[in-house]
């Protein structure tokens, strides 16, 4: 009789090298992602997300909403991203298909097609505005805002996680090898 | 670089976006009435006007949204962008 299939966890960033200081990068793995589209205009459908999640849908474009468990990014003007604790999308996932079932709405779970890395250190902004044209200037872009936009080619969801700086990029699983290897080289220079 | 504003998004740099040729192009009502020319007029005929042209464009790496915007073919210059179905912007020639 065949064995029952084992899922395992796996995170393409796994065994990649550290920045040697000053910087540094960190592989959020496993962190739950969930894509969720409906209409914004739509009272019953902001009620549904809030009643789930107890968070306001950020409506403006590159905002995001929070609390201690969950983000929700704006993502699209009909469109959001929610980030949830490591192994809760499937629950959350199915409490927000409740929700919003008989609505013109859309909760996918997208988790395995994302890869999160958390960068950090005084000379972050620098190290991001070597590879992506968004104005990450300390007053344009600050705490609590989020930016789609490119990173030396990759599409990469950029989210300011703090003014300290701490910054979140998140982007495509096969994209991520690469991404990494980027940070480390850029962020060799301002090795303490 | 050129910025663009995203009708969503605010102004970005032009490497997140991709042009995707004249706008506000309508399916004829009834293809099966059209003549050979009249369809390949359609299908393959573009106008490439030397001044204001309307276009349509995708901000691919961001909003990943369609909207149209108004360029001087000439200048390179932005004149307007607008979201789809909105009013077409009227600009000087």
């Amino acid at each position: 009789m065949a064995e029952a299939f084992q899922p395992v966890k796996f995170s393409p960033l796994s065994g990649l090298a550290s920045p040697a200081g000053g910087i540094a990068l960190v592989d959020r793995a496993y962190i739950g992602k969930i894509n969720v589209r409906g209409n914004a205009d739509n009272a019953e459908f902001q009620a549904g997300i809030k009643r789930c999640l107890h968070l306001e849908l950020p409506l403006v474009p590159n905002t995001t909403s929070s609390n201690a468990q969950h983000i929700l990014f704006w993502s699209g003007p009909n469109e959001w991203l929610l980030h949830c604790p490591e192994d809760t999308q499937a629950e959350v996932e199915s409490t927000l298909r409740q929700e919003v079932s008989g609505l013109h709405a859309a909760v996918t779970d997208v988790t395995d097609y994302y890869a999160v890395i958390r960068l950090s250190g005084a000379k972050a902004r620098e190290v991001l505005a070597k590879g992506t044209p968004l104005d990450v200037h300390p007053k344009i872009f600050t705490r609590g805002e989020c930016a789609q936009t490119c990173f030396a080619h990759a599409s990469i969801l950029l989210h300011c996680v703090d003014d300290s700086p701490i910054f979140d990029l998140q982007v495509r699983w096969s994209f991520a090898e690469y991404l990494w290897q980027y940070l480390l080289d850029a962020a060799r220079e301002y090795a303490s | 670089m050129l910025l663009i504003d995203c009708p969503w998004c605010g102004r970005r740099d032009q490497l997140e976006f991709s042009c995707h040729g004249q706008a506000h192009i309508s399916r004829p009502q009834y293809p099966d009435r059209l003549s050979d020319e009249q369809w390949g007029d359609y299908v393959f005929f573009r106008d490439n006007p030397k001044g204001v042209h309307y276009e349509r464009w995708v901000h691919t790496h961001g909003c990943r949204r369609w909207f149209n915007a108004v360029r001087n073919t000439v200048t390179d210059e932005f004149l307007a962008t607008y979201k789809p179905g909105d009013p077409v912007p009227a600009v000087e020639q």
